[in-house]
Parts: C-alpha cells; structure tokens; sequence
C-alpha cells in the first residue's frame, strides 16, 4: 500500500492535538493496535511541541508535517525553520532539557527513539529542523486467513 | 480537571478529564497550584482515570506539582493510570518519587461523591 499526506500549520500548542489527531487518522488505514497508535501520537506530539518550544520559542512559525505509508511503514516528517539545535547529541541526552525552568522533562527524544523503529534529526542552527521518524505497523493474521489448526495453536 | 478536597484527612484529589500535552498542561499547572495553595493538603492525589492520552509534558506538570505539595508540607501520589500513560511514567523514573496507589482500596467513601 502507498500514500502520502501533507500538513501545514502555525506554530501555537494547540495544534499539538490536531496534528497527532491527524496523523493517526492517516495511519489508522493499516488497521494499527492502539498501542501503535498511542506511541505514534505521542511521538508526533513531542516532535510538535519541541518545534513549538524550542524551534519558534512561542513566535509564530510554519511547522510542516509529511507522512508517507509504504507497505506497512509509516514515515513521518515534522520540520521547522525555526531557531535549529545547537548540538543535536546533547539534545538527545535523556533527561535534558535546555529550558529546565520551565517544568521540561527532556523526555522528548527519548520518546521518540524508543516509540518508534528509527529516528534521524537534521538541524542547522540558525535555519531549522527535521525530524524523521519511522515505524513499521505489524500485521495481525486475520482469523478467515488462518487454518484451523493455527486458530486452535493460537 | 475537577477536583475535591476530603477536609477531615486533608487529602486534595484532582480528576484529570483531558488529553495531556503541552498545552493544555498550562491549565492544569495554573488550577493544581492555586488549590494546592489554598488548602496545603498532607495528601495530594492525582487521578488519571480520565486520561487516554499524554506526552512528556504530564512528566514535567506531575514533577512540578509535586514540588509545590512538598512546599507545603504534602506528599503526593497518582493512581488509575492507563497503559499509555503508565508507559511514560515508567520510562520517565518517576514513580520512585510518585508512588501509583489504588484508590480503590483507599478507605475513602467521599471519593466517589460529586467532584467540583
């Protein structure tokens, strides 16, 4: 299966909900597991929220998002021209968080890497940041696909 | 959020009824703080029941308040989690610090009375 989507919008929090709202619509065509849906979401929300927070600062910006179905891997792509990471390794760092004051749990990434299978971040400081995340929904067999015999093994 | 506020065990009880994420935790932070100053309860309890989905930002918010209870004097705990929320509170080590209690061995007839 393949399909692609595009999504614009500006930078304000409460389009956190819109935009992982709309990018689990746009997966829920491979028939995901709420538990694959829930991670996806949450991925996509702390992506937003870090363009949102660190990438405009609370100023208005563009945050674009472009999701692409292949087979059965989702690919998504949430970029911003706003402010870029400095150091894209530190940013990584469990538990670190450039704006500690601020109640931050610098849990982000850390979400982002173990909820999805592969996550890559490109930032130029001064210009912006992609991130790029992908996952791979697993296929449930069908119960009228399966035999007797492995209905019965479970 | 609702919450309610047990005077004889000093216990304040927020419900949280929406999704958690950056924004809507501006909300809760400002409503959490401004009840826990008005009682400075012992016992702080946030209820997840309601909750189906949270980010990152629910680990920050939880932290916060639970700073802001030990200000006043108050532990807190969480309790009925789902199993997305549960997932990043794991992940986040959190729990060490905010234990999950079950409110429903809680000898606590008020708490399934109206919340505010």
């Amino acid at each position: 299966m393949e399909n692609e989507m595009k999504l614009e919008f500006i930078s304000k929090s409460n389009n956190e909900a819109f935009a992982r709202i709309a990018v689990a619509a746009f997966v829920s065509s491979l028939d995901p597991t709420i538990e694959e849906i829930s991670d996806i979401k949450t991925a996509v929300s702390e992506a937003v929220t870090n363009s949102i927070v660190h990438g405009y600062e609370d100023k208005k910006g563009i945050i674009h998002i472009k999701c692409k179905i292949i087979n059965r891997k989702i690919h998504i792509e949430i970029s911003d021209n706003g402010k870029g990471i400095e150091n894209v390794e530190l940013a990584k760092q469990p538990l670190y968080t450039s704006k500690p004051d601020l109640e931050r749990s610098g849990m982000g990434f850390t979400i982002m890497e173990s909820f999805m299978d592969n996550l890559l971040v490109e930032s130029v400081f001064g210009v912006g940041t992609k991130i790029i995340m992908e996952k791979e929904i697993k296929e449930i067999p069908k119960a009228e696909n399966l035999t007797l015999e492995e209905a019965l093994r479970g | 959020m609702e919450y309610k506020y047990l005077e004889n065990q000093r216990i304040l009880i927020f419900r949280i009824t929406e999704e958690i994420d950056e924004f809507k935790v501006k909300e809760l932070r400002r409503k959490a703080d401004y009840e826990i100053e008005r009682y400075m309860p012992k016992r702080v309890i946030f209820d997840f029941n309601r909750v189906s989905f949270m980010d990152s930002s629910g680990i920050g918010m939880i932290i916060g308040r639970y700073k802001q209870a030990s200000m006043f004097g108050g532990k807190m705990e969480i309790t009925n989690l789902r199993p997305a929320v549960r997932k990043i509170f794991e992940m986040s080590g959190v729990l060490r610090l905010i234990p999950e209690i079950d409110i429903e061995h809680e000898e606590l007839p008020e708490l399934q009375q109206n919340f505010i």
